[in-house]
């Protein structure tokens, strides 16, 4: 069995320990652990060791080997960035960062509501925020993102309402859009609405000339991938519950502070994504989706996520929460889906339900206001510089805003690169995906973009535009 | 039960869980109560934004301020901190009942690493150039599992199991497709063992499921898989060894039969860690395959971005991945989403990349002796567990008069002798063993097969004493079923909350302002 | 407000079985069990279940019938009961069973617990049809029914759910019975009598509080993908069961419960048909199916309670036009044994032997193991 001195144990492997082990195989009856895997024919056991790296065994090397190689990317935290579009940089408060790493919160699975009792209940509290928030009281447990949601919810409206066929704005994120013909695809039609070129918004005469009695779903996003704000989302909304389709709309929660609930425009569904409330971007890894609806029996038995309900014990005023599957009582397409992954999302409700604790409703009110005043001031002053045109669209914006670089003769990779060498992440180039749009960016700005940020950005352009 | 050497195991007679009777978070705080403040924009700002609140639409603008708890910092933190007390999580209790979900130990070191702004603060968008350093990690750690599993190329974005299975369908579909076959092929077979999600997945998109029964050994037999197969079959979906630890030795027999029917082949490895480094997906002659980062491969479960369904196929269908895929091109790396062929994109980005970091710097501290080591000592753990539970009066291995052969990393149990003799089933049984500190454990997936099932999968981090004090605990439970029944079935008893009200779950609310109206009704 | 529960033991059931005779119907046979010193096993197995609901000390009002067909396995428990039916004589017999459940069913129960086989599970049904849910524990020699629990403290564990609230839905299960006389002489005969209501206990197929899909629900949502399948100018033989009357009721039909009827383009061509009939139709029409489910506790597609649907019924259709629905749940109920098919063809049951492609949903099959018994059973 070899020299138990020369043998690693690992840290990680109790019972690696020589003496452990023989032990071990002495009370199961084989004399190595070769032996248990008997029924695994030789013709499929793998007779080498697989080729991988030396290992690093000591916690100090592992830890140098993967600081070095994360060593080359440059960040947002050192270099100034105005990306957004989906994945925003929003100021994480460290009760955010300290339960998130919670061992118990992390390495908890769920089984049991009372072995569970606290996760649990902070994903009821977390849905029940939500709810106040988007002013729906149905609310699911997280899917992986935003995407997923909408696409689950479009396939709910198709269950809801035995039709096929959904209707996107033009302007919705081409992520989205990709993911939703992923998803949806096979088995739906998806049909893109042309938008008003001024404002940006969802052009009700197209809307009306593609709705028809094969509409399962119109969707909306508020405030759009593009930044601007639909005015006339109820109009929207009559129009699509005229045709009996339903109306899903997709929302940024961290504009709920200022922005109404989509319920108060006759939404039927809100989906969105959570990463704006406390959790880092993580190159895209803090995303996590959630779906919303009325409480109302349909909701429950088509929403595709497992639900967790509070429910009260034989103590008054004591609750225990429980993962509650509901019937699908629906025989058009029986998305029968037991799709336990999205409790993999949970710790971000988690910490989502965190920081709205810790904002509370004015906490969120001025957090939307402080957005909307930087965004305002950062166009008024990138409006100084002559050749370039924002905010493209003439309507109110939350968050984000097409910048147009038409006026000048310089692409937008052209002026990210010269940005990037002066220190700064420009905004996201829509180019190739909104080619009607010409040569543009998308810019986000949120709490974190001081003024002298926003300054330094428009001193940069200056010069590179010059 | 005796340990070693003649030592009685002890149990924890007096445990009881955190009780901290904590109110709801809506319930908590008082007007006013501030937990953190928003930087202030400055006059600058506000001189030139004006009043923007007025500016947004009518139709839109929120009129009242959302109801949220108004809370001090202090009291928050008391609040979760507590909530987080009341969780027997991997890393407070043993949770090797968990079966199929591979609790294992997640490294904190790794955590750590996670949390670097380096890779925190980096946003997806971000040009290729300023993340050299990640994309090298995620095109490394592909490379590493294309040598674990024999497969070709990995992607990474599925954001969990059932999300890779999707992928597996998805890319099924297209294949055929690009053979003109996908109106004609589409029926998915896979087994009734498997993850609800192989057959929820293809359903989902479309395709017609067909689901094998096990044979009296466990294992569906293979003139059932030929029954199956035909002009119509798309694939097959399996998973091996299934959740009751069985390895179905003639899998690459299997995985022919569907071959020449045309079909693919995709191996859910949701139960791998017990033959990382023993036997591939290539060498049974799987098309494609999909781990579960969060299980296998340390990532954790409740995690700081969560799951990864990391979905790997061989070198044919590697233009049907899901874009954007991360590529080399012998200098730097890069970012491809000029892929026609492929299926698109399930979730945004590369997916849950945290979690790539975690399962890439675990691998790489174990290397290839260190995987096998793992897997050998999760299947010696398991073996070593199976001998002390299947001692218990009133338990028995599932299938193992016709199946003798080991179990793998995990094994499915019955308390159907112990149900007979004292009306005490599984579920009760459940309910108790957290009395005494240890998570309770994995039944089956629905619909049960195996009658009053329990599944358990120590995995390789749990210490020999674990594996005694829990199978010390079931013996002890089961002998309470016989002598107080009613105290097993009523269980648990030192926990945190009492038992719900029967029948509540018949009007469920999911949210707190949907609980009081549902209560305001009279419904209860 | 207490629920009041209803308990029938029949006294002689399962005598039989002991001094190797097959059942107790009629007197002489009884007579001949007890003088073999056969003792009445009855009365100890609702004894068996009742103290299960003894012990979990839940207030309930129980109500029963003097001595052996009740009283006695109460007071063994100490429960106290009210009397509402008294036998006339000792030699208690099939109207007793449905006197005594008439009572109870006047006394407003909201269950019905007996103890017996296949005939008390009959005279029970002729009396509650699916008025009342039944527990039924299992006592007697013959069990090819599908409502008995699978044994005495099941049958009490169903009941302390019911009583607890946490069981509060109900499926079908059918009632068969055997043709005595016939099973005397060596010929099985078993007939579908109808359908009896009880707990649908999810807990025996899943953990927790997960509130699924009912069995009711499962099984509507199958017929109706069978229903999406049919074809014009086909002839469908839909054999009786729970899941395939459902059939007939998504097409808006009337059908026969019990038997065996005939579909064709939505309209129901024939009710309650033989085996002559059948074979008449199948000459006149060229395409045809024949849907059957697994009727009673043993899983048998043919044989058992569908006679009708003979091996020649099964040959002119064509043996490919065999269509097999059950929904999930009843072929987890089969805990791993085979589908059976005992059609009066040796030479079909061998052939239709091997693996069957069972419709269990939408979209959803399952491939399954179908053996025909070597003897009779």
């Amino acid at each position: 069995m070899g020299d138990p001195a020369t043998k690693t144990v690992y840290p990680y492997i109790p019972n690696s320990v020589p003496a452990i082990k023989a032990d071990m195989l002495a009370e199961v009856g084989a004399a190595t652990s070769d032996e248990l895997y008997d029924v695994i024919p030789t013709s499929i056991r793998l007779d080498r060791l697989l080729q991988l790296p030396e290992p690093l065994l000591s916690e100090y090397d592992l830890r140098r080997h993967v600081e070095e190689l994360l060593a080359s990317n440059r960040p947002t935290s050192e270099v100034l960035s105005f990306l957004g579009g989906g994945c925003w940089p929003h100021f994480v408060p460290a009760v955010c960062d300290e339960i998130a790493s919670r061992g118990e919160f992390l390495t908890g699975y769920h089984d049991g509501e009372r072995s569970m009792l606290g996760s649990y209940q902070a994903q009821f509290e977390f849905q029940s925020m939500i709810g106040e928030l988007t002013g729906m009281q149905m609310v699911s447990t997280t899917t992986y993102d935003w995407g997923t949601a909408a696409a689950s919810s479009l396939i709910m409206a198709a269950q809801l309402t035995g039709r096929h066929e959904v209707l996107l704005p033009r302007t919705i994120s081409p992520t989205r859009l990709r993911q939703i013909r992923t998803i949806c695809g096979p088995t739906m039609t998806i049909h893109l609405v042309d938008y008003e070129r001024s404002t940006g918004t969802l052009d009700p005469s197209a809307l009306s000339a593609r709705l028809s009695t094969d509409t399962a779903a119109v969707y909306l996003e508020v405030p759009s991938y593009l930044g601007f704000l639909e005015p006339r989302a109820p109009e929207i909304a009559e129009l699509a519950h005229a045709q009996g389709a339903i109306l899903v709309v997709g929302v940024d929660p961290s504009s709920l502070g200022v922005l109404t609930g989509p319920g108060g425009y006759g939404a039927d569904i809100v989906c969105g994504d959570l990463q704006p409330l406390g959790i880092h971007m993580s190159y895209g890894g803090g995303q996590a989706g959630f779906i919303a609806t009325p409480h109302e029996e349909r909701y429950i038995a088509t929403c595709p996520t497992l639900l967790v309900s509070i429910l009260p014990t034989e103590h008054e005023g004591e609750y225990v929460f429980e993962w509650v599957n509901f019937e699908h009582i629906s025989y058009g397409l029986r998305a029968e889906s037991h799709d336990f992954a999205g409790t993999a999302q949970t710790i971000w409700a988690i910490v989502a339900g965190v920081y709205l604790s810790l904002m509370g409703p004015q906490g969120m009110r001025d957090l939307g206001e402080t957005i909307m005043q930087r965004g305002a001031y950062a166009r008024s002053r990138l409006s100084e510089i002559t050749n370039i045109v924002t905010p493209v669209f003439d309507a109110p914006h939350f968050k984000e805003f097409v910048v147009n670089f038409e006026g000048t003769s310089k692409s937008v990779a052209e002026i990210n690169a010269a940005l990037r060498e002066r220190g700064i992440y420009g905004g996201k180039d829509l180019t190739t995906e909104f080619p009607e749009l010409g040569t543009s960016a998308l810019y986000c700005v949120t709490e974190i973009h001081r003024k002298q940020d926003i300054d330094r950005l428009v001193a940069a352009l200056a010069e590179v535009l010059r | 039960m005796i340990a070693r050497h003649g030592e009685k195991v002890a149990l924890k007679e007096r445990f009881h869980q955190a009780a901290w009777q904590e109110k709801l978070v809506m319930e908590l705080g008082r007007p006013g109560r501030r937990g953190v403040l928003v930087p202030d924009a400055g006059d600058d700002i506000r001189a030139r934004a004006g009043d923007v609140l007025a500016g947004t639409p009518e139709s839109l603008r929120r009129r009242e301020l959302p109801n949220l708890p108004e809370m001090s910092q202090p009291e928050v933190v008391r609040h979760y901190t507590r909530l987080s007390q009341m969780v027997l999580a991997n890393n407070v209790a043993v949770n090797l009942g968990l079966g199929t979900t591979t609790m294992k130990y997640n490294p904190l070191v790794n955590e750590f690493l996670s949390r670097s702004p380096k890779l925190a603060e980096l946003h997806p968008d971000q040009d290729d150039s300023t993340v050299q350093g990640i994309l090298e990690l995620i095109y490394r750690f592909g490379g590493m599992l294309a040598e674990i599993s024999g497969m070709d190329r990995f992607t990474f974005q599925p954001a969990g199991g059932s999300q890779g299975i999707l992928a597996n369908a998805l890319m099924m579909r297209a294949y055929h497709a690009s053979r003109g076959e996908a109106d004609q092929r589409d029926e998915v077979i896979t087994t009734i063992f498997s993850h609800p999600a192989n057959a929820a997945a293809p359903a989902t998109i479309g395709f017609k499921v067909v689901t094998l029964y096990p044979g009296p050994d466990g294992i569906p037999e293979l003139e059932a898989l030929k029954a199956a197969v035909g002009p119509r079959t798309a694939g097959l979906m399996m998973t091996n060894p299934e959740d009751t630890g069985i390895f179905n030795p003639r899998v690459a027999e299997y995985v022919r039969v569907v071959h020449e029917a045309g079909g693919l082949c995709a191996y859910d490895q949701a139960n791998a860690n017990g033959i990382l480094g023993v036997t591939r997906a290539r060498d049974a002659g799987f098309d494609m395959c999909q781990f579960n980062l969060h299980k296998t491969f340390s990532v954790p479960h409740g995690c700081m971005g969560g799951a990864v369904g990391a979905t790997g196929v061989r070198e044919a269908l590697v233009p049907f991945l899901p874009a954007p895929t991360v590529e080399f091109d012998g200098s730097r790396y890069y970012l491809d989403a000029d892929r026609p062929a492929s299926v698109g994109a399930i979730r945004s980005g590369l997916g849950n990349v945290q979690s790539v970091l975690k399962a890439y710097a675990w691998v790489v501290s174990l290397g290839a002796e260190g995987l096998r080591e793992a897997a050998h000592m999760a299947v010696l753990n398991n073996n070593y567990l199976v001998g002390r539970v299947t001692a218990i009066p009133g338990a028995s291995l599932s299938f193992g008069k016709d199946n003798p052969t080991r179990r793998l990393e995990q094994a499915r149990y019955s308390w159907e002798g112990l149900t007979a003799d004292t009306g005490v089933h599984t579920m009760d049984v459940h309910n108790r063993m957290i009395d005494y500190g240890v998570q309770g454990y994995f039944s089956s997936h629905h619909p049960w097969l195996v009658p009053e099932p329990f599944t358990l999968e120590p995995a390789e981090s749990y210490s020999q004493e674990d594996l005694d004090e829990f199978a010390a605990v079931l013996e002890r439970v089961a002998e309470e079923a016989h002598s107080n029944p009613e105290l097993v079935k009523t269980a648990p008893h030192n926990s945190t909350a009492g038992a719900s009200v029967p029948g509540a779950e018949a009007h469920p609310a999911m949210t707190w302002r949907a609980f009081l109206d549902v209560q305001g009704q009279g419904a209860e | 407000m207490p629920i009041r529960v209803g308990l029938i033991v029949n006294p002689i059931a399962g005598m039989g079985g002991s001094v190797g005779l097959k059942g107790t119907d009629g007197p002489a046979v009884v007579r001949r069990a007890r003088e073999l010193g056969a003792m009445p096993r009855a009365a100890g197995r609702a004894a068996a279940a009742l103290d299960e609901v003894a012990q979990a000390d839940i207030e309930f009002e129980l109500l029963t019938c003097a001595g052996a067909m009740g009283e006695d396995s109460a007071l063994a428990c100490d429960l106290h009961p009210s009397i509402v039916y008294r036998a006339a004589s000792s030699d208690t017999s099939g109207d007793d069973t449905r006197g005594a459940a008439q009572a109870m069913i006047a006394e407003g129960v909201g269950l019905i617990v007996f103890a017996g086989g296949d005939g008390t599970a009959r005279d029970v049904f002729e009396a509650v049809h699916d008025s009342v849910p039944v527990v039924a524990i299992p006592a007697g020699v013959k069990i090819h029914s599908a409502v008995f629990a699978v044994n005495p403290r099941a049958a009490g564990d169903l009941v302390v759910g019911v009583l607890r609230g946490r069981i509060s839905r109900t499926r079908e299960a059918e009632v068969m019975d055997v043709d005595e006389a016939a099973y005397r002489d060596g010929r099985l005969s078993t007939r579908l009598y109808g359908y009896l209501r009880v707990p649908d206990d999810a807990r025996l197929v899943q953990a927790g509080k997960v509130r699924s899909r009912s069995e009711d629900s499962a099984a509507d949502d199958l017929a109706l993908a069978v229903v999406d399948t049919m074809e014009p100018e086909t002839i469908y033989i839909v054999g009786p069961g729970t899941t395939t009357r459902r059939i007939a009721r998504h097409l808006g039909l009337d059908s026969t419960l019990l038997g065996v009827d005939v579909v064709r383009d939505g309209q129901m061509l024939a009710l309650d048909v033989g085996e002559r009939q059948l074979l008449d139709l199948l000459e006149q029409n060229r395409r045809a199916r024949i849907i059957v489910t697994p009727i009673g506790g043993q899983g048998y597609l043919f044989g058992r309670g569908n006679q009708q649907i003979s091996g020649r019924v099964v040959r002119a259709a064509g043996i490919e036009n065999v269509v097999v629905v059950a929904t999930p749940a009843k072929l987890a109920s089969l805990g791993g044994r085979p589908l059976l098919v005992d059609t009066d063809d040796e030479e079909l049951n061998r052939t239709l032997a091997g693996f069957a492609t069972v419709t269990t949903g939408k979209g959803r099959r399952s491939v399954y193991p179908v053996e025909f018994p070597r003897g009779t059973s």
